[in-house]
């Protein structure tokens, strides 16, 4: 679908910003009114571009909720029709399930699971992913740290290592 | 030293100490400081050019380069100013790569003054030209742009102080301190003049990769002007590379071998591994140019918006990453105020007094922060506007 300049700027701005952004700053950001600028989120909602107003979490670093994250490469059997794609929504209709892509290359679809516990995602892969009727093999890779994700790094020192006046 | 005799060159002992000096020393050292009172980029220099640096030395790149510069760097900065600016120069004789533009400008004047001779100085300006001219043995001569004008300069301005003397003019577009850019027409009546009187320009444009609205035209494009032209440009706004301190300049060949000259004497060369950060900047940078550039367009119309809602009027600056604020509103004088709100607020800005004269009654406000701070910023010079209404 094809998006206005204004509408891109918008969501430019939104990607690059905190989720937290005033409606108002986004508007003066983007030399918008305010009414044109609710009416550009009302209308990328609408559509679906914009689908979810997202934050980052390093749940990591919150005792009791560091849980486990794994990908796991899954090889499945494309069904007439359907292709990948019916399989797949088995898949991500699971809550545990944070993402599943279908990618090219040595299998079919990329999962990934968050669980409290390294158990609570093998019982998963076990009880749930291998026993669909589809799935061919299964490959549990376990998260070990997250140094950066979706764009954000995670460990990065926020000081400013400027002077604080220069000509 | 027995104490009554001064070792000391009367040149530099009459040079003004800047002016920025001051505030540095007031507010280092204070916490929770949110600064605007910085004339850099607040993002590291991107990572891919970072990391050739890095391959550089690991390579053993530690030596000195040619004088003038790497001639791969040097035909990549060719390439670069004919494709982005439309100017031409030659690698082999045209342009030296310099420590910073800083240092070019220090050349570029030392290659051109003998005692005497006069430089028209725009202001408000940079810091550096009216002493640099000064320690050049020049004699420099300021004009004052008025906010009224939107801080550009008008052709009588010039030709008003023109004098028999007068060698060049420096121009900076846009501008440090006020982010004024001049249009291509706008260039235009300078050069007319610089051909009318005979005169060199000395175009700073270190922020040419930052200019916002309308097209940039470089002061050498103009028809006629390269051979007039001094052009005076860097890695460290645009590229975000300050501390590598990295520019170049560009001239007809006469003026780019006397400049050579003392550059060889000086300097030898610019340090090897900017060098090699640089040619991977422009071969690989120009996306994270772009991005960079997006994002301080988008701050600059927050912020500008958001001073003038306040009350504190402001031109909407075409280039750099300064807003130059009237503070007249509150009656304070633009030392009294960035002072005030710093011990009071906790934001640092620069005094317009200290870019020259006609600056005075402003604040320097350069919005390279990020938006968190630039939102908290707004807050608090809110809250200071409040508390220091004029009666």
């Amino acid at each position: 679908m094809k998006l206005t300049e204004k509408q891109i700027e918008v969501l430019e701005i939104l990607e690059n910003n905190s989720a937290r952004i005033p409606v108002e700053d986004i508007a003066k950001m983007a030399e918008l009114s305010m009414a044109e600028t609710e009416t550009i989120l009302d209308k990328l909602e609408e559509m679906k571009v914009l689908v979810r107003f997202n934050s980052v979490i390093d749940w990591s670093k919150v005792d009791g909720h560091e849980g486990v994250t794994a990908m796991i490469d899954v090889k499945v059997a494309p069904k007439r029709g359907v292709g990948f794609d019916e399989v797949a929504q088995r898949i991500y209709r699971f809550k545990e399930v944070r993402s599943v892509y279908l990618m090219s290359g040595a299998y079919d679809l990329s999962v990934i699971i968050e669980g409290r516990s390294m158990n609570e995602v093998a019982r998963f892969v076990s009880e749930k992913l291998s026993t669909l009727d589809s799935v061919l093999s299964t490959t549990t890779h376990f998260i070990l740290k997250k140094y950066k994700h979706d764009g954000t790094i995670f460990e990065q020192s926020e000081d400013d290592k400027r002077i604080v006046v220069s000509p | 030293m027995n104490g009554t005799k001064s070792y000391l060159s009367k040149t530099v002992e009459e040079l003004k100490p800047s002016g920025i000096r001051r505030f540095f020393d007031l507010a280092a050292g204070m916490e929770g400081v949110i600064s605007l009172g910085v004339g850099e980029p607040d993002f590291i220099t991107p990572w891919s050019v970072r990391e050739a640096a890095i391959l550089s030395l690991e390579q053993g790149y530690t030596s000195y380069t040619a004088n003038a510069g790497l001639l791969e760097l040097r035909e990549e900065i060719a390439g670069y100013m004919e494709k982005s600016f439309g100017v031409s120069y030659s690698p082999r004789s045209e342009i030296t790569v310099t420590v910073g533009a800083s240092q070019a400008l220090d050349i570029a004047l030392r290659a051109i003054l003998d005692p005497g001779d006069e430089v028209i100085v725009i202001e408000p300006s940079f810091v550096s030209y009216v002493p640099l001219v000064s320690l050049a043995g020049g004699m420099p001569v300021q004009v004052q742009t008025l906010k009224e004008n939107g801080f550009k300069i008008l052709p009588e301005q010039l030709e008003n102080v023109i004098t028999d003397r007068t060698k060049a003019i420096i121009l900076c577009s846009p501008n440090n301190p006020t982010g004024t850019m001049l249009s291509g027409s706008e260039l235009e009546a300078v050069a007319q003049i610089a051909e009318r009187y005979d005169l060199l320009v000395l175009s700073d444009e270190i922020y040419a990769e930052l200019a916002y609205d309308g097209e940039y035209t470089s002061f050498a494009a103009i028809s006629g002007m390269k051979k007039r032209t001094i052009l005076i440009s860097g890695f460290s706004k645009g590229f975000a590379m300050t501390g590598w301190r990295l520019g170049f300049v560009c001239a007809p060949e006469a003026i780019s071998q006397a400049m050579l000259k003392i550059h060889q004497y000086a300097m030898m060369c610019a340090p090897t591994m900017a060098q090699f950060a640089a040619l991977e900047a422009l071969k690989t940078g120009r996306s994270d140019v772009e991005d960079m550039k997006k994002s301080y367009r988008r701050r600059r119309n927050y912020f500008v918006q958001s001073l003038n809602e306040l009350g504190l009027t402001c031109h909407v600056p075409g280039g750099a990453f300064y807003a130059f604020p009237s503070i007249k509103s509150t009656g304070l004088s633009s030392e009294e105020f960035a002072e005030k709100l710093l011990l009071e607020e906790k934001v640092a800005v620069v005094p317009g007094n200290i870019f020259g004269e006609s600056g005075e009654g402003h604040v320097r406000c350069s919005y390279a922060t990020s938006m968190e701070l630039l939102q908290e910023a707004i807050k608090r010079i809110s809250h200071f506007l409040k508390r220091n209404q004029k009666a």
